[in-house]
């Protein structure tokens, strides 16, 4: 699927590779159960490597070694399953990763800028999604009343100024 | 009352204009009626037995007369003529079609309105006591932190997409009119030993297939760091409720599964840290500053008498007045329970009427009550016999507020989609038995309240008497429950036993009562009789009829 | 034995939610024109039909619902159905039973 990341069409870097499969020489994306598995393997390997999780995978197993993945992927398995919200702030506020957070699965438009806002910069899109359309997505609601993952201004912090 | 700033009023349009882009994607098939149906509930919209059903937000149920005007004309416009007020302070019109409602919201909008998140699996309508403000019981008015839960609350990315819904009440009285304890979240405004203002908070709460009464999580939390708390409420729900049986999903599930300790242990790690964050401290500038917008009208000193008028209006008096904080003044109810009437609803032309009324008393507010009535919070005691004059005239001063015929009905079988039985034709008989004045007095203080599914809207469980209607073989039943209250000696009704059909349970009901009225003791009302006499009693007088029809 | 249970389908519109009956590859909105199915082959044949309408956003979740004579009429089995052709009990004044009769003529989208 095309991937949109940091506002932007960019390649597929990592293979994701199934739980049975051998792992490939270079970038990879493993489940959970596969990392909890071969950890010390995959963290061995000179390439970089990412981790998928499933919605009630809280990214909270991957403690410090997050800080050695280059992209945690999270899935939306249907779009009403909102757990991924919290783990991608998890991810940016508890356990401040900085990496790729890669949204997947089945989402809607209508969903794209409360992920950017909880730290999801990266999003698997159905063929044909264009860049108008994600940028359309990002800019419906000109302004938020609430503070979340990254550091947009509030209204409440847009009155202060004034 | 609160005022839109150009970032409230630029927040809503640009919703209405977000909306109306989601109505053009699903009447263009760009979004299926699975994709669309989350996102038209969190603009209110439920598809119904006979249209779309629309329910307007009434943050906290305050009103002013340019609102009233506004929902008067959307019933004129869009709709048939009326609309239903509900037992979280919204409004519902019935008769909606989805190709309108982008300008029903543009309208709203423009008289500071929505209807931003009042169903969904989000965060809704932050409710408090009708008579906040107003009367001389609280310890200061709940709803500027209503507003400020409003504010916070409203498009919250993380928490748009819960596993269901969530209610919030907030309360700052001793006596509880808002069922605090039903609540998902429930913020009690409270006063610590060294005199500091801050919030109590229980979890839990919930009505519905499997109700319960909320625990408490915390005893007192810090003024400031109330939304940091709320938050981390919402974070453990949203990351550890369950997904995978929808009926096993509100908050009050997780809270009994997991054990009160654990749940204070979890919400406490959540609250530290987004605390030490810093980005959810509420500052008590904040906080005045919003509470300015609440600040009483400016009250007249005034003979603290109540004129007298005629035997209608003295009628009224004992039943639709309630003491005012201010020496001259009065809370009043307008009520939406003429006998025979659907309980809650009102026409275009009584909301206009009340605008007029509100305009030429000089009474800036109105609000909705938790049980289907509307409430005017300031009227001079000096104006309440020509006031009553008019509601009469309008069909608004049914002398029964907190009487046996004040009952709460849902919309039910004759309106939802998701009901088993009607309740507003039971409603209707009970109120028509009881009709007389003189035997509503007597029998006292008595919320019946009717729900016609297992979602309890009509709050059947914290009623006195409550009444189920359940689906038995495509018939309608209807089941008893006893001893319910939402006030703050919170209890869930026990169930009788079997069901009624719909012409036995009327009946009943009043077998019922006589057996109150033949057991009572000095000063007890039905609920006082019922928790010290049990359900026996009255289980044996209720099924009379069918331990005859056996013999 | 059993009598084979008599089946109507129905649908909401989707532009305005009002309640709508198939009637031989049409959908109107009169009860009493709706088409009464006997049997499995037809109620599949219908539903599958009906889709394409759901397709075609002009009405959604189209379903079956039981119906018998009674006194020489044809009523839906279940109160929510006889509630949904009629209007609100509560308000007689409203909904499709305060509409001019349309036994007369067929209406469809």
């Amino acid at each position: 699927m095309p991937l949109i990341k940091d506002g932007a069409f960019a390649e597929h870097v990592h293979a994701t590779v199934a739980d049975d499969a051998a792992l490939p020489e270079g970038a990879a994306i493993v489940s959970l159960t596969r990392f909890q598995k071969d950890r010390e393997a995959l963290l061995g390997r000179n390439a970089p490597l990412g981790v998928f999780l499933k919605a009630p995978e809280t990214p909270e197993t991957l403690s410090v070694d997050v800080h050695r993945l280059s992209v945690v992927v999270l899935e939306f398995p249907v779009f009403r399953d909102g757990r991924a919200f919290s783990w991608a702030r998890m991810l940016r506020t508890r356990l401040r990763y900085e990496g790729e957070i890669r949204a997947t699965g089945y989402f809607l438009y209508d969903q794209i800028n409360y992920m950017r806002r909880v730290g999801f910069n990266a999003f698997e899109v159905p063929e044909g999604f264009s860049l108008e359309q994600f940028e359309r997505a990002l800019h419906e609601m000109t302004n938020v009343y609430q503070p979340s993952a990254n550091d947009r201004k509030t209204i409440r912090d847009l009155r202060t100024v004034r | 009352m609160y005022r839109y700033d150009e970032f409230d009023a630029q927040f809503v349009r640009e919703r209405v204009a977000q909306f109306r882009y989601q109505v053009e994607r699903r009447l263009a098939g760009e979004l299926t009626e699975d994709e669309f149906k989350p996102l038209r509930l969190m603009n209110g919209l439920y598809l119904q037995l006979h249209a779309y059903m629309l329910r307007v937000a009434v943050p906290y149920g305050t009103l002013n007369a340019r609102q009233l005007r506004m929902l008067a004309h959307i019933a004129r416009k869009y709709d048939k003529g009326y609309g239903h007020f509900t037992t979280r302070q919204n409004i519902q019109f019935n008769w909606i079609k989805l190709v309108d409602v982008p300008d029903v919201l543009a309208d709203l909008a423009t008289v500071e309105m929505h209807a931003i998140q009042t169903s969904g699996n989000c965060i809704r309508n932050v409710t408090a006591d009708q008579f906040a403000g107003a009367t001389d019981e609280e310890i200061e008015d709940p709803r500027p932190l209503c507003e400020i839960i409003r504010q916070w609350s409203s498009l919250h990315p993380e928490f748009v997409f819960l596993a269901r819904k969530f209610k919030i009440a907030v309360g700052a009285t001793k006596h509880d009119r808002a069922a605090l304890l039903f609540h998902d979240l429930a913020v009690e405004i409270v006063k610590n030993e060294a005199g500091e203002t801050g919030y109590r908070v229980h979890a839990g709460g919930g009505m519905g297939r499997t109700p319960y009464i909320a625990l408490l999580m915390s005893e007192f939390v810090n003024r400031e760091d109330i939304l940091a708390y709320l938050e981390a409420v919402l974070r453990v729900y949203n990351q550890d409720s369950r997904r995978d049986n929808i009926h096993k999903q509100r908050i009050k599930i997780l809270v009994n599964a997991i054990g009160r300790q654990e749940m204070q242990r979890r919400v406490q790690r959540e609250f530290e840290e987004i605390k030490a964050s810093g980005t959810l401290q509420l500052p008590n500038e904040e906080l005045a500053r919003i509470a300015a917008y609440f600040a009483p009208p400016k009250f007249e000193l005034l003979a603290d008498e109540i004129p007298k008028g005629d035997a209608d209006f003295e009628n009224w008096k004992k039943t639709n007045i309630h003491t005012h904080r201010a020496p001259g003044y009065a809370i009043t109810t307008v009520s939406l329970k003429p006998i025979g009437g659907v309980p809650g609803d009102a026409s275009d032309e009584q909301l206009d009427a009340l605008a007029n009324l509100m305009d030429e008393f000089g009474i800036d507010e109105i609000r909705v009550s938790h049980e289907q009535n509307l409430v005017l919070p300031h009227v001079q005691k000096r104006d309440l016999p020509a006031i009553h004059t008019r509601l009469k005239e309008l069909d608004l001063a049914t002398p029964n507020a907190g009487l046996v015929t004040d009952i709460i009905a849902c919309p039910g079988l004759d309106y939802c989609d998701l009901a088993n039985a009607r309740s507003i034709p039971i409603a209707q008989d009970i109120a028509k038995r009881f009709a007389n004045l003189d035997r509503q007095h007597d029998i006292g203080e008595l919320k019946i309240k009717i729900s016609g599914c297992i979602n309890a809207c009509g709050h059947h469980h914290a009623g006195h008497i409550g009444i189920l209607g359940v689906d038995k073989k495509g018939v309608e039943y209807y089941q008893l429950q006893l001893g319910g209250s939402g006030a703050e000696d919170a209890s869930i009704g026990a169930i009788m036993g079997p069901g009624f059909a719909a012409h036995q349970i009327g009946p009943a009901v009043e077998r019922i009562i006589d057996t109150y009225l033949k057991l009572r003791e000095s000063g007890e009302r039905f609920l006082d009789t019922y928790r010290r006499v049990g359900m026996e009693p009255f289980k044996n007088m209720a099924y009379l009829e069918q331990m005859y029809a056996a013999h | 034995m059993a009598a084979p249970a008599t089946q109507v389908l129905t649908a909401n519109r989707l532009r305005d939610g009002d309640v709508v009956y198939w009637s031989h590859s049409a959908w109107v909105e009169a009860f009493a024109q709706a088409q009464i199915f006997a049997d499995k082959p037809s109620t599949d044949a219908a539903l599958t039909a009906a889709q394409q309408f759901v397709k075609d956003r002009i009405v959604v979740n189209p379903y079956l619902f039981a119906v018998r004579a009674e006194a020489g009429r044809i009523r839906a089995v279940e109160e929510r159905e006889i509630v949904r052709s009629e209007g609100p009990s509560v308000r007689r004044d409203l909904g499709k039973q305060a509409k001019p009769s349309m036994d007369s003529f067929d209406v469809s989208i």
